[in-house]
């Protein structure tokens, strides 16, 4: 199997990976933002779609392990293009020529990226750990909900998310697109249309995650 | 003269790719109507008349076609124009009064020879990878004897406008040579006659790009915007498929 290694540390190899796993957190943040909008429906849908998924825990704890890895091999191998890349170049520019023919969204994945990541580890720490870590569910029927209403009453705490998921917005206007043409699918007639659906997609992403916070901390959640 | 214009040169200059290099300003009063090359061999003959290093840099057919000159004018290879070379550019797309920064191609894969000129042996390397067909001698083969559709020979025509300058790599944020191995890999896969040796092509080409310090593509199409011949990143999408099907569908185990 050293061929498949071999191939996997390829430049375009680290490509396809970092196109593969972009497209699995892709589709997990459609599914994500799905359930998050149940907070709009209040205690009760926010309370029963947790307890669905409850109801389903050995899946969602697979889910979780590979959302783990996809995770990992994205940013392990993000990092490493990033390091790589900034190798080849040793000497800049002194005129940076690059902001008249690159968007800033493709110039900046690292940055944006590494902006979700500290949001992702501040995101599960305080959610994921406290959804999982806090007790029987029973005993506390609307802990889920509340949980959220408290976090989100912090300006801090909504104002990072806020900004956090724009970034996101930033990263996958670019990915998107970007993900199709690594995988070779660029052709003439419906290239335009992936990189304006990307785009959609973008904006329905960082819109959708940031209502909720922002929601939540001028409306209380009442 | 009436009519001329006066711009700052900000010339880079460096002895060899061992030494940190530096601009050095010229101020000069030049035509609108000369080239940017001429303008740069006016300075030369000026400073051999004063018995100085004249500041080197590369160009040979000086009609877009040769791929030798390339500078990085004010932070784009071959000037702010589209689809030229640098040996295309005139003076009149330059202001009164501009200061024009110069700097040569920047990447780990180029080292600088002197001043502005830099080594590009590392894409002879690449195409010595593979970029050919291998052809047995032989009774020279009928004319039509393979038919190619028109649309299949311009788009394998087009990438074969690369004329290897390098600008690409200059352009990109990563110093990745996609964009010219895309152009060599496509001109060959799109027609017959590269078919029989396309999985070993690939896979060698772009394991001596790997190997010789090219950074990786991040699709942020600097390239295109860049490259004097407007080679297409439709090409570089046909690599990554080359590459993908080379390794995974082709039996080719040796790269
Ligand atoms: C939910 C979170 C994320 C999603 C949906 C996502 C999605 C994507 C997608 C689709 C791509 C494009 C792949 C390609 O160019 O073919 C990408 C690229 C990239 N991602 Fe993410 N990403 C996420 C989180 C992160 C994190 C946490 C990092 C941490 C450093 C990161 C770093 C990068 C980098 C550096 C690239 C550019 C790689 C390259 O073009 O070579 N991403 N991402
Ligand atoms: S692809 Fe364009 S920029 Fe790159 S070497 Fe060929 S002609 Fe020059």
């Amino acid at each position: 199997m050293s061929w498949l290694y071999n191939s996997l540390n390829s430049s375009i190899g680290k490509k396809i990976i970092m196109a593969v796993t972009g497209v699995c957190l892709v589709l997990f943040l459609i599914i994500h933002l799905i359930g998050n909008l149940t907070l709009y429906g209040g205690f009760n849908a926010f309370n029963g779609y947790v307890r669905t998924l409850e109801l389903v825990k050995p899946v969602i704890r697979v889910v979780e392990v590979v959302l783990g890895l996809i995770f990992i091999f994205h940013i392990f191998n993000g990092v490493r293009l990033w390091i790589e890349n900034k190798n080849a170049r040793p000497e800049n520019y002194t005129v940076k020529g690059i902001r008249k023919n690159t968007t800033l969204f493709s110039r900046t994945m690292i940055q944006t990226g590494s902006i979700v990541f500290i949001f992702l580890v501040l995101h599960l720490s305080t959610f994921w750990v406290a959804f999982n870590f806090s007790g029987e569910p029973e005993h506390k029927p609307y802990q889920y909900y509340s949980i959220i209403m408290d976090w989100f009453k912090n300006p801090f705490y909504a104002g990072f998310y806020v900004i956090a998921v724009i970034l996101l917005g930033f990263h996958l206007n670019h990915g998107f697109q970007s993900a199709f043409q690594t995988f070779g699918w660029n052709h003439k007639k419906y290239f335009p249309f992936i990189q304006k659906l990307g785009t959609v997609y973008a904006l329905i992403m960082a819109i959708g995650f940031a209502s909720i916070p922002i929601y939540f901390y001028f409306n209380g959640g009442n | 003269m009436s009519g001329n214009i006066n711009v700052l040169l900000k010339i880079w200059h460096q002895k060899n790719a061992n030494t940190k290099g530096g601009f050095v300003d010229y101020k000069v009063n030049v035509s609108p109507d000369s080239s940017f090359l001429e303008m740069l061999d006016e300075i030369n003959n000026d400073l051999e008349r004063k018995g100085e290093d004249p500041i080197v840099f590369e160009s040979d057919c000086r009609e877009g076609i040769c791929g030798t000159c390339g500078l990085v004018i004010n932070g784009e290879p071959h000037g702010p124009l589209r689809k030229i070379a640098t040996c295309q550019l005139h003076m009149r797309n330059f202001k009164d009064g501009e200061t024009i920064w110069v700097e040569p191609f920047r990447a780990k894969a180029f080292p600088v020879i002197k001043d502005l000129m830099v080594d590009r042996t590392a894409l002879d390397k690449i195409l010595q990878a593979g970029g050919y067909v291998s052809v047995n001698t032989g009774g020279v083969p009928d004319a039509n004897a393979i038919p190619i559709s028109k649309d299949l020979s311009s788009e394998a025509f087009d990438a074969a406008a690369c004329i290897g300058c390098g600008a690409c790599v200059a352009s990109c944020k990563n110093a990745s040579a996609m964009l010219f191995v895309s152009a060599k890999v496509s001109q060959l896969a799109l027609l017959p006659q590269g078919h029989p040796e396309r999985s070993k092509r690939v896979q060698a080409m772009v394991m001596v790009m790997d190997e010789l310090g090219f950074g990786s593509c991040t699709n942020t199409y600097a390239c295109e915007a860049e490259c004097p011949k407007g080679i297409s990143i439709t090409n570089i999408a046909r690599l990554n498929r080359e590459f993908f099907n080379a390794k995974f569908k082709s039996s080719v185990l040796e790269y």
